[in-house]
């Protein structure tokens, strides 16, 4: 009866059969980049893939959309949940429980890499038999599994800046990873890109939803673009030369229409060079786009609108995003998404809905005006837009403006000219062009992007006097704050269960 | 003369087979079975001696009389002369570990469900939190504090020697719901680990032991018929604005808009969704003996109604007991088959919260026929019910029809050789199964306000069960007279299966929907990947038990496990159990000190171990294992949505939790037992406590890992006294009394320990999402509330959003929070009482915890009025202590919302009344009223302050229950 001691699962597999048959492999990618959109493998919620946190609040997708929103000048959220108010107010802490959840995402999309990077080495899969179009496909799975690794690393640069470091060379077990500094892993995570560049399919060759050769470009360029800030070493001329790769491969194109790009047909939309995918019926979940969508509706906001059985009552924005537009109604710029009815502009008590106003951005309805796919108007079809060619356009022109070489004003104008008149706004001249224009025209193209942060912090306006806005630092009027919130502290449960850790100056 | 007369016992049942004497002679009889006997020729100088097994015998003295009645009260001492342990039984003077027995004369009476319940409050160290009041609900049952984090600190129960499987099936509230109470003969309680280590592996949270009654040898056939109406209602209701207060807040505080959406009505939504609810309870049993075979047939029909609108509870048990001897009393066979079936329909508690928090001004019906009558908030631009708001709570209960069916059977066949060359040496073969099946139906209509966006809901569910038990043992027994010893060995060997599965169902609605154009379609979501999990434990036990002179007694066990759950390096573990007694009284300088009947020293340590993960997800917490999405979970590539395959984090370390107990006693019994009782110290240690704690980020498939580590310790002291101040003729007092100290602490809680370990976080509370208001720590006991410290004005009032800055960095944020007071009471007490007078009797149960603290929940996020006044469209109500408060926004945080609940309950006042020999002397009948939870002390401002966890959210209230009961025996 001692053989009976080695029970095995009924419906499970283990890691030993798993990697025995190639046809497995393309679903184990895809957990990859389902831990971008989903929070386990029950949808919406259920076998989650971090515990300690509800799954839908700790959803990829929403927490690195409420780091990089709230405690900026482009949103404010009504809700009483845990430490939330604490982003608005710039005084979160290392216990604060969003943090927590977003470096425990991000490691967890970097351990679940890792995995599979280790397990589909050439000598591994040479060692199972398998060879041809299986390996070769397994190449190209394993470049994206680097790709999805090197994405969960910049949002570890740019959010927590020194963390721990762990590669395909790391067997999971109870071992204290090393802490790496944040222009070291800057380094790593530049070289595995340039490294899978060329493995990766050229650029909209890859299925939908997949990483390609533009999506590393644009990853790169995004990082040479804050390198001042991730390293002390400003790297224009880089970002200009990978914003110039992705625009000048042709591959993507502009979508005609600027709403279009965030409705639930988004995924026939040319211009998305790397979006994390949502389905009504196939990919639930209660953060990701079921939040950005519920969660900005409220007060007399009419749902059908927005292919939707109801608003969450919680997210506006603030005067200072309204401001950049020349009006709210969208008439001069079609960008201006506001919902006014009932909503007032100065946010005197946050808690209430109708104190700002609302945005329309994020729907459920198709370009034709039909509703998602979920007959109960819970879970969105519409995908997020992580990377779009019109952010690689603004890279393209903030870099050349900030002294980057390859490229030109003349270029930068053009590009700038044609993302104004698709919002039916006027074109700008040569003069006005400056960098202070770029960041209110990325406000006004990129807001409520995942972006806002990181170029408030590039700009040198997140913390202090120089910029305020409403309820900045937890009051009104706004106020400066001190300057090391520009980096979320590393969350003190890591600290306690890896001492190999030091926390940010300042927390 | 002819003397005749019943006997009883002192509950006042009538006592068939007792012995009366005439003293100094072998002139006897036994009573029949109304307890009567007549004996002829007595003299009136004659003492008559009436006795029975398990009773302190009487004598008294003839006089002139004719009639004698008696009433024979239990001897504690003698009725567990013979005591049930692990593997067999013991002669109570030979036990050296902490057992506590009790038998069906001494269980709790009235409209009792579950078993435990049957014990709750009796027993020293054993703390039975009683279920909430859903129907057929089980309690939480802790023995000396739980010795675990996160693996299970449920004690092992084994029934008929059995061990059963702890884990609850889908429907049915604990194991031993499916057990009818009237069925149980003993109830005993190994408590320490020197009398609990034969269980090993399974054994840390203390091992209760359950027998059902049995047919005899040449018992007469006898019939017992019981029936019992009860009906329950609610003492107390939650506190809430009333429609006026209501009226007058929005109107002070609302805006025009909210003020237009108050309501005329006046409605008391507790009054709508609670009633009283009657019950009731029938059992028959028959016991005798057919040829060589006795027997004992049962059946019983419970029938509960709770006093949350819509919700029952319906068990059919029947058992079946076969005590067969052969081969001269050689061979003996026991064979126990008990199957059940439950059908529940739960109300959904959802609507004590929609109670609590729905608009007193609003009428409960809207005068339409949209969403089942019932009026609803609904959302002006779409006329449908507004999604955040509440629903009509009386819509929650009668729109959702929730039902499951529980099947269950538990049988097991033992044969016990005594060996015919070898009479001391007996071979003993247990086979035993528990199978369960269950299945359910969860529908609402698509009419409801509930679920009509989701065009409403029509879901299955089913689950099973299937354990298998063998287990074989030798025992052999020999008197060394010449060396006045005896000796005790036992030596076994155990095998153990347990299946679970669960199929999966798609997810149904009940009514095609087409909402804003919006597509159609039956589905909601399609079945997910089904379940099934299997785990096997192996054991090799043996045990010695040493008596010398009859005073000095040692016992020694040890067991070997191995279960299936842990790698083949780690799944063997260790258990060994040391215990001695001494029984002072038996030595000659106390033998004559006629006051002290008994004296005994214990002392006893062992090592128990625990895996039992049945609270986490699988059984394979060693192995690399890739789960299988949900098709709702897939990943769209291209056209195509892939199941994803999901590498799990997993420790192939992971090994044995182990606990170390101590446990030092004295066992007292003075003037012929009238006093007697025990005083218990002990320290329980566990150490590679089963843990789930945060990981180093990156270093494993998971944030958060089940891993050995850690230690925790419980110390307590534990004191009974048992009492017969009264004892006479036809009067009979009982007074018990018990208490139990228990001090737990987690003495470490890291792989590498490190200063400022800021704990692992729990206790997740209704307000927000996500909120957590308890916290593991080091040096703290478990489930510790982790709060800010509230500031408040001159007056006592608490201010709003004002806390002490503990840190003192000018800012309050969660780091101020502070480590404040526990779940878990310091003390608890139980006090039973039982008197009889000729025919009558009397009796009460009083439980009380003290240093308890509760989180009262249903206050944090109801007493603000932020819960009233909103900006989403609908009005609602909040606890009145917002006018004490004024609070605006719900401070989940603060330790306002942390209160005593010390308390001290009634759980059972009971009168009973025999009526003797009826239906022409052929049967008697006794008839009781019993009132369950009484009355409750405390200073708790909430419903109840008996939670389990400590946090009280809309607990579904406990009844107060009046019973009448009528039991004929013929």
């Amino acid at each position: 009866c001692v053989q009976d001691l080695d029970r095995t699962p009924a419906f499970d597999v283990t890691s030993a059969t798993v990697y025995a048959d190639p046809s497995n492999y393309k679903s184990v990618l895809a957990k990859l980049y389902a831990v971008l959109a989903v929070s386990g493998q029950q949808g919406p919620a259920g076998k989650p893939d971090i515990s300690g946190i509800d799954e839908g609040t700790s959803n990829y997708i929403r927490l690195l959309w409420c780091l990089q929103e709230l405690p900026t000048d482009e949103a404010v959220i009504g809700w009483n949940d845990q430490t939330i108010q604490d982003f608005h107010n710039l005084r979160w802490t290392s216990s604060d429980g969003f943090i927590t959840g977003m470096y425990n995402r991000i490691f967890y999309l970097v351990a679940a890499s890792n995995e599979f990077i280790r397990e589909t080495s050439d000598e591994k899969l040479a060692s199972r038999n398998i060879t041809g179009q299986a390996a070769a496909d397994a190449r190209t799975y394993r470049a994206e599994a680097r790709f999805l690794r090197a994405l969960a690393y910049s949002h570890a640069i740019d959010l927590f800046g020194s963390v721990p470091f762990v590669t395909e060379a790391d067997a999971p077990g109870s071992f204290l990873p090393r802490q790496i500094s944040r222009t070291e892993l800057f380094s790593y995570v530049e070289s595995e890109l340039k490294a899978i560049e060329n493995e990766l399919a050229a650029s909209r060759a890859a299925e939908y939803g997949r990483a390609d050769r533009a999506a590393a470009q644009t990853l790169l360029a995004k990082l040479y673009l804050n390198a001042q800030v991730y390293t002390g070493t400003a790297r224009y001329t880089d970002a200009v030369t990978y914003a110039s790769r992705v625009i000048q491969a042709n591959a993507y194109a502009l979508e005609p229409n600027y709403l279009n790009l965030f409705l639930a047909d988004n995924n026939t939309s040319r211009e998305i060079i790397f979006p994390v995918t949502f389905d009504g019926l196939r990919t639930q979940t209660y953060g990701g786009m079921t939040f950005l969508i519920h969660a900005p509706v409220g007060g007399s906001m009419p749902v059908a609108q927005f292919g939707i059985n109801g608003g969450w009552g919680g997210l506006r924005t603030t005067k200072a995003l309204v401001n950049q537009f020349p009006d709210v109604t969208g008439a001069t710029d079609k960008r201006a998404l506001f919902y006014t009815q009932g909503q007032s502009l100065e946010i005197n008590d946050i808690t209430q809905f109708t104190d700002g106003y609302a945005i329309t951005k994020f729907r459920n309805v198709t370009s034709t005006g039909r509703a998602g796919s979920d007959p109960s108007g819970n879970f969105p079809d519409t995908d997020f837009p992580l990377f779009r060619l019109a952010e690689v356009y603004l890279i393209y022109a903030e870099a050349v403006l900030r002294g980057g070489t390859g490229g030109d004003a003349a270029t930068a104008l053009t590009y700038v000219n044609a993302l104004r008149a698709r919002a039916g706004a006027p074109a700008i001249t040569a003069s006005a062009l400056t960098t202070d224009f770029l960041l209110g025209e990325r406000s006004r193209e990129l807001y409520w992007e995942a972006k806002r942060r990181t170029d408030l912090i590039r700009y040198g306006r997140f913390t202090n006097a120089t910029y305020l806005w409403p309820w900045k630092g937890g009051v009104k009027e706004g106020r400066a704050v001190e300057d090391f919130r520009t980096l979320y502290p590393i969350p003190a449960s890591d600290l306690v269960a890896n001492p190999n850790l030091k926390q940010n100056p300042g927390y | 003369l002819t003397i005749t007369g019943t006997v009883k016992e002192s509950d006042g049942n009538a006592l068939p087979g007792a012995t009366v004497q005439l003293k100094g002679t072998n002139r006897g009889a036994q009573t029949d079975v109304e307890g009567a006997y007549s004996l002829p020729n007595v003299p009136t100088s004659a003492t008559l001696v009436f006795s029975f097994i398990g009773k302190t015998a009487q004598e008294i003295v003839v006089g002139n009389r004719t009639t004698v009645d008696v009433t024979l009260a239990d001897d504690s001492k003698a009725l567990q002369e013979v005591v049930v342990v692990g593997y067999g039984t013991q002669r109570r003077q030979d036990v050296t570990g902490s057992i506590a027995a009790i038998s069906s004369s001494e269980f709790q009476r009235g409209n009792i469900v579950n078993p435990e319940q049957l014990v709750a409050g009796k027993l020293a160290g054993v703390s039975i939190t009683p279920p909430s009041g859903q129907p057929g609900g089980g309690s939480q049952i802790r023995i000396r504090g739980g010795s675990s984090l996160n693996a299970s600190n449920d004690p092992l129960i084994v029934i008929d020697g059995v061990p059963v499987d702890n884990n609850g099936v889908t429907g049915a509230s604990n194991a031993l719901s499916l057990i009818n109470p009237q069925d149980i003969e003993t109830f005993t309680v190994l408590k320490d680990a020197s009398s609990a280590a034969i269980y090993g592996s399974r054994a840390a949270n203390g091992v209760i032991l359950i027998t059902t009654k049995k047919g005899r040898a040449g018992d007469k056939t006898h019939v017992s018929f019981s029936t019992l109406g009860s009906v329950s209602y609610n003492p107390k209701q939650l506190p809430v604005l009333s429609a006026d207060q209501f009226r007058e807040v929005v109107n002070r505080l609302g805006n025009a808009n909210q003020r237009a959406l108050l309501g005329s009505a006046n409605t008391n939504w507790q009054d709508q969704i609670f009633g009283p609810a009657l019950s009731s309870d029938n059992n028959l049993a028959v016991t005798g003996a057919y040829r060589h075979i006795p027997y004992r047939a049962s059946v019983g029909y419970i029938s509960q109604n709770g006093t949350l609108k819509t919700s029952n509870f319906q068990r059919v048990s029947g058992s079946l007991g076969l005590t067969p001897r052969f081969l001269n009393d050689h061979l003996r066979v026991d064979i126990n088959l008990k199957g059940s079936i439950i059908n529940n329909r739960f109300a959904d508690q959802a609507a004590i919260g929609a109670a609590v928090s729905f608009d007193p001004t609003q009428p409960v019906y809207s005068g339409n026929d949209k969403y089942g009558g019932y009026f609803e908030w609904l959302d002006p631009t779409t006329g449908r019910p507004n999604q955040l708001a509440p629903r009509n709570p009386l819509g929650l209960l009668y729109q959702r029809q929730d039902r499951t069916e529980v099947q269950r059977s538990i049988g097991n066949v033992q044969l016990d050789y005594r060996f015919h060359f070898l009479p001391e040496l007996r071979a003993n073969l247990n086979l035993g199964y528990d199978i369960s099946k269950s299945t359910g139906t969860n529908f609402v209509p698509a009419t409801a306000g509930l679920l009509f966006n989701q065009g409403g809901q029509n879901n299955q569910s089913a689950g099973s069960r299937n354990n298998k038990t063998l287990e074989f043992y030798f025992n052999y027994t020999k008197d060394l007279r010449s060396v006045r010893s005896r000796v005790d060995v036992t030596a076994g060997y155990s095998y153990q299966d347990f299946i679970r599965e669960n199929p999966s169902f798609p997810s149904l609605r009940s009514g095609s929907i087409q909402i804003d154009g919006r597509p159609a379609s039956d589905t909601i979501s399609a079945a997910g990947v089904a379940f099934r999990t299997q785990y096997t434990l192996l054991g090799i036990f043996g045990r010695l038990n040493y008596t010398f002179r009859d005073r000095y007694v040692l016992t020694a066990t040890l067991r070997r496990d191995a279960t299936s759950r842990f790698a083949p390096d780690q799944r063997w573990g260790t258990f060994p159990s040391l215990g001695v007694s001494w029984s002072l009284k038996d030595e000659p300088f106390l033998k004559d000190t006629k006051a002290l009947s008994a004296l005994k020293l214990r002392l006893g340590y062992g090592v128990t171990g625990q895996q039992d993960l049945s609270n986490l997800s699988n059984d394979y917490p060693y192995l690399p294992r890739y789960t299988i999405s949900d098709p709702t979970a897939q990943y769209q590539f291209g056209n195509t949505f892939y199941r994803t395959l999901r590498a799990e984090g997993y420790d192939a370390n992971i090994k044995w939790e182990e606990t170390q107990a101590i446990n030092a006693a004295v066992d007292y019994a003075f003037f012929n037992g009238r006093i007697s009782g025990s005083i218990d110290v002990y320290r329980k240690t566990t150490k590679d406590l089963l843990a789930t704690i945060p990981v180093a980020a990156g270093s494993n498939l998971t944030n958060y890992i089940l891993t050995n580590v850690g230690n925790l310790r419980n110390t307590g002291v534990e004191f009974t006294i048992n009492t017969t101040p009264i004892q006479r003729e036809g009067l009979n007092l009982d007074v018990n009394f018990n208490a139990t100290f228990n001090k737990n602490e987690i003495t470490n809680l890291l792989k590498v320990p490190t200063p400022n370990d800021p704990g692992i976080l729990v206790g997740a509370i209704s307000g927000g999402t996500g909120n957590t208001i308890q916290i593991q720590t080091v040096g703290y006991p478990t489930n510790t509330f982790y709060v800010l410290r509230q500031v408040y004005n001159e007056s006592g009032v608490p201010l709003e959003g004002v806390y002490e800055d503990r840190n003192g960095d000018g800012q309050i944020t969660v780091d101020d929070r502070v480590r404040y007071q526990t779940a878990n009471p310091r003390l608890f007490l139980g006090m039973t009482s039982q008197l009889t007078y000729r025919n009558f009797s009397a009796g009460f149960t009083l439980r009380g915890n003290f240093g308890n603290y509760l989180y009262n929940n249903v206050r944090s996020n109801n007493a603000a009025y932020r819960n009233v006044i909103n900006s989403l469209g609908y009005l609602g109500n909040a606890s009145p202590n917002v006018l004490t408060t004024g609070f605006v926004i719900n401070q989940y945080f603060s330790d306002y919302f942390v209160e005593n609940a010390s308390f001290v309950r009634m759980d059972n006042l009971n009168l009973g009344y025999n009526f003797g020999k009826v239906f022409g002397n052929t049967g008697a009948l006794r008839a009781s009223l019993n009132a369950q939870n009484v009355f409750v002390i405390t200073k708790y401002t909430g419903v109840d302050p008996e939670v389990a966890n400590g946090i009280d959210n809309n607990l579904y209230p406990r009844p107060r229950i009046f019973s009448l009961g009528l039991n004929l025996d013929f």
